[in-house]
Formats: structure tokens, sequence, C-alpha cells
């Protein structure tokens, strides 16, 4: 399972974490942002993919099984 | 070379924080990336780990996201001892221990206090625990309160309209609820963005469908039989029918904790220097205690050293970090707090953000886009210069404003770049209430000059 944060006062509504992960970034209205706080495992790769892509590095993952203890 | 004080607080010494929400792991992160490798305790009221608050009235309430899932992501492991679910109750400030309310004591060598705030309660305590009858700050309430939007409410009524008072009533028109605001001032978001912007949501609420009362009070809940909420009435003779009563009266300060305690902390926060460190009540800044977040009120240079609170994610954030900096630094090493305020929100639709001080400001000018087209920005003057901006689905320019505020640039500004419509390009009145009537609450609170001050009034935005 993986956790999420995105700093919103960073964002600007770029839109690419929608576009590589669109089950767990979804634009509301024209540049606001809402996103799934806890995505599934399933996926990992597209949401690393999104927070490499920001463009104002906003999106903040964690792994979190790796640091259940 | 024998190790110093702070070689050994580093090594082996003990901190605690009192708070474990955003501030609180924040800065425990930022305590181990910069090295501390003593023992460090989290102390919090509520039974979980950190969790984001600012789903709980967007992604939450319309049904995307669980409350239980907003547990924030962690930079770093913290290895850290947690004391989740006990509130701190006292603390020892000669004998440096915080007393915890299961009547153990935590002694530290360095505190940092970030206890936030809570939900102002709804003033009548009977009509307040009516069955239907919510608050919307903890994870929790996020849970009850999606719970029964999800079993479709006849009506919600939203009391108070600022920002989590929008937003919740954004998110139930989205679900195709009924929903009346009442709200005391004249519109919405006025505590907050002043009249004018605050007309202009005011017509976002009513375009999206929401019975927006403005000018009013609530001044009774009435339950039924089985004790659940079924009307308001109001201070115009109105009475709302409604199932569910969201109570969005702005926010109190976990202080209460403190009393007695000799800091200088009461309803207003906690006085701290911009370097976090928190005054006692004499005036005098301590040398091991800090404060960050919600609860601080520090001063601020870009804004005539005012104390400022700030109820905001990113000073939340950047307060937690400067304070975990300072408190490993020796005072050459530490570094002030001078975030600049920001914040967002997102409702109807629509992303509002913020930079500056927009309370401060006794004029506005629409500098770029329409406020009829809901896509504009505006800053805001205070004695010539500029203090605040706002901007609604503009946000790409908040950057360039902000660069504004901290260059002290002119008001009203004169800009050759940006485009100008009739609407806007003159400056006119912000248009704020009168200060010492709080409506629901501003997320910058002014609080003037001394440190150690306790008095629940406001200071003047104008003056
Ligand atoms: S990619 Fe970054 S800036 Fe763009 S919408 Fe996503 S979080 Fe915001």
């Amino acid at each position: 399972m993986l956790r999420l944060v995105v700093d919103l006062n960073r964002c600007q509504g770029y839109a690419q974490c929608a576009f590589l992960a669109p089950d767990v970034f979804a634009m509301h209205g024209d540049e606001g942002l809402l996103y799934d706080p806890q995505a599934e495992a399933a996926q990992r790769e597209r949401v690393a993919q999104a927070a490499a892509a920001c463009p104002v590095q906003a999106i903040l993952v964690e792994d979190a099984e790796a640091s259940d203890a | 070379m024998p190790e110093s004080e702070l070689e050994s607080l580093k090594s082996r010494g003990r901190i605690v924080v009192v708070g474990a929400s955003l501030a609180g792991l924040r800065a425990a992160e930022t305590l181990r990336e910069k090295g501390f490798k003593g023992t460090l305790t989290m102390i919090g009221d509520e039974p979980y780990e950190p969790y984001d608050r600012p789903p709980l009235s967007k992604q939450v309430l319309l049904g995307m996201a669980r409350a239980e899932d907003t547990a924030l992501p962690r930079r770093r492991d913290i290895e850290a001892e947690w004391r989740l679910g006990v509130p701190a109750s006292g603390l020892d400030m000669a004998g440096r221990r915080v007393k915890l309310a299961d009547g153990d004591e935590v002694p530290y060598d360095r505190l940092l206090i970030a206890t936030g705030v809570r939900a102002r309660p709804w003033p009548n305590e009977a009509e307040g625990e009516l069955d239907g009858v919510f608050v919307l700050r903890t994870r929790a309430d996020g849970a009850g309160l999606a719970r029964r939007l999800e079993a479709g409410p006849r009506r919600v009524l939203v009391i108070g309209a600022g920002f989590t008072g929008s937003e919740i009533a954004s998110a139930c028109r989205e679900r195709g609820l009924e929903v009346t605001v009442a709200e005391r001032a004249d519109a919405p978001l006025v505590g907050a963005l002043g009249g004018v912007v605050g007309a202009v949501a005011a017509e976002m609420h009513r375009e999206h469908g929401v019975d927006l009362r403005t000018g009013v009070m609530v001044t009774r809940l009435e339950g039924d039989a089985g004790g659940r909420v079924r009307a308001a009435h109001l201070s115009d003779g109105a009475v709302v029918e409604c199932d569910v009563v969201v109570v969005c009266l702005g926010a109190q300060r976990n202080t209460e904790w403190l009393a007695g305690s000799g800091l200088g902390a009461g309803p207003r926060g906690i006085a701290c220097d911009a370097g976090c460190r928190a005054f006692g009540i004499t005036g005098i800044v301590t040398d091991d205690i800090y404060v960050a977040g919600d609860v601080a009120r520090s001063p601020h240079p870009l804004f005539g050293y005012q104390f400022l609170s700030l109820e905001h994610w990113g000073n939340a954030v950047s307060q937690a970090e400067t304070a975990a900096h300072n408190m490993l630094s020796d005072s050459a090493g530490r570094r002030p707090h001078i975030w600049v305020p920001a914040f967002w929100s997102s409702q109807f639709g629509v992303n509002i953000k913020s930079v500056g001080v927009p309370t401060m400001g006794t004029e506005i000018m629409i500098t770029q886009g329409s406020p009829a087209e809901r896509r504009f920005a505006g800053v805001y003057g205070y004695q010539g210069r500029i203090i605040g901006a706002v901007t609604f689905d503009n946000a790409r320019w908040l950057d360039f404003y902000q660069r504004q505020i901290e260059a002290t640039a002119p008001f009203p500004p004169e800009f050759s770049n940006v485009d100008r419509r009739p609407e806007g390009g003159r400056p006119v009145p912000a248009d704020f209430p009168d200060p010492s009537v709080p409506t629901h609450g501003p997320t910058v609170t002014l609080s003037g000059y001394s440190p150690a001050d306790r008095r629940m009034t406001f200071t003047p935005a104008r003056n």
C-alpha cells in the first residue's frame, strides 16, 4: 500500500500526475487536484512516475509496507 | 576535548514532541535527518499515527477516499517512542517534564509543542450533542460525517462559511445533497479574503444550488424525541429543517494543558520568537521549549514583526523544520522562520490560493482575469505596498505575487506584463469585517506585538 500527500501550495495543476496515474490523481475543475491519499500497491510504478514527472516536485510517496514497523 | 552540550544532546539527549500531527511528524523527521541520535518521544491525544487533515473536507466527503486512509507518508524512519491516545496534561518547566493525562511523566532536554487547534464546538452543549450535529477536524469527525452524507440526508446545514464550511457545502452539492449555509457575515470567506472576494464566493455558492443565508446567526438547534437534530432556528426568524448540521466556526488553540506552567500560552496560541523558541509569561524566551504549527504565534519580519498565528498546512511543515533545526543548533546556527503565508482551498470546482496576509490589506485590486469568469488574481495593499494576493484558478501566477510581497513592491502595482480588464486595474476597499467580531475565524490571526499577550481580543487589521 502507498501513502501519498501532495503539497498543494506547490502544485500548479500541470496534471502530469493525472495523466500518468489516473486512478490515483484526478483534476477537479480546471486546476484543482484530488488524489487518493492511500493507493493500491499495484499503482506503485505509476505513482512513482507521476512523482518524478511533477514539475514542481509536490508529490511525496511512501511505500508503507517497507516501513510498517 | 570535552564534548559540548550540543554534541551530547545530539548523541544521547531526550527530545519530546507533544502533538503527533503534521508539524510534529515533520519536526521529528527533520531531527533525525539532522543527526539526532537520542530518544525521541511523540505524544498525541488521538489514537492514530499522524494523518493529513485537508482531505477530510474534500476527498473524504466526496466519497473518493476513506478518512481512515489519510495517514501521512513518512520522509524517513523516525525511530520514535509513540505515546498515542494520551493527551499531555501539564508541563513542569523547571523540572523539564511533560505530564500525561494517564499520570505518567516524560522528561525532556528539548521540548517541541505542536498541539495544534481543535474545532470550536457549538456553544450550546446539549444542542451540540444531538445526533447529526458534527464538527470537522479529526479523522473520526471526517469518518462520521462522510458516513452520514453517504446515507443521503434530506438537508445539510453548514454553520459558518469559512474555507471548511464552504468546502463541505461544495462537497454536498457535488453529491447532489440539499445544503443550507448560514453565515454571520455578509458573504462566505470574508474573514480570510474580504468582501470583494467574498461576493464572488457567494455567487459561486448560489450558482451551485447552495441555499446561502448571510447576515444571520443560528440561534438554536432543535432535536426530535429521539435526540436527532431536526431543525435550526435563525436570527431572522427562519426555521431550516435539516437532519445533518456541521458546525464550522473556526478553531480553538490547544493550550489549556499549559495553564499555570509559566509558558506564554493562552487562547491565542503560544508566543514564540522567530526561531520558534517559546516565550515564558515573563516575556523572556526559553532555551529548551520550541513551538510549531497552528498553535504557534510568532513575529514575522515581512509583516511588521507582528505576531501571526497561521492555521496553514504549509506553515506547519516549514515551522516544524525550522524548529527542529534550531533545537539542534547553537545560537549562531539558528535560523528564523520566515515562511510567507500561503494556503489553498478547492470548492465548487475552483482552485483558490493565496499568499501573504490578505487580512492586513485595506485595499484590493484585481490585476488579472475576471471575477465574473471565476478566474482572476487580486492583490491586497497595505500602506502603499503589496501585502497579499489571491487567485481563483490562476495558481501559476502565485509565485510572481509572492516575489512582489517579499520585495515589498508598491501598491497599487504597475505591471506592464499582465492583462487588465475594465473591472480591474483600480484599487477598491478590500472590505474586511470588523475583526473584533470574528465569524468563522480567519486562518491568519494578527495578534499584536506582545509575546506574553494572553488576551482574547483581536487586534484590528487596520489602524
Ligand atoms: S503533476 Fe504536480 S503540479 Fe501537476 S497537478 Fe500533479 S501534483 Fe500538481
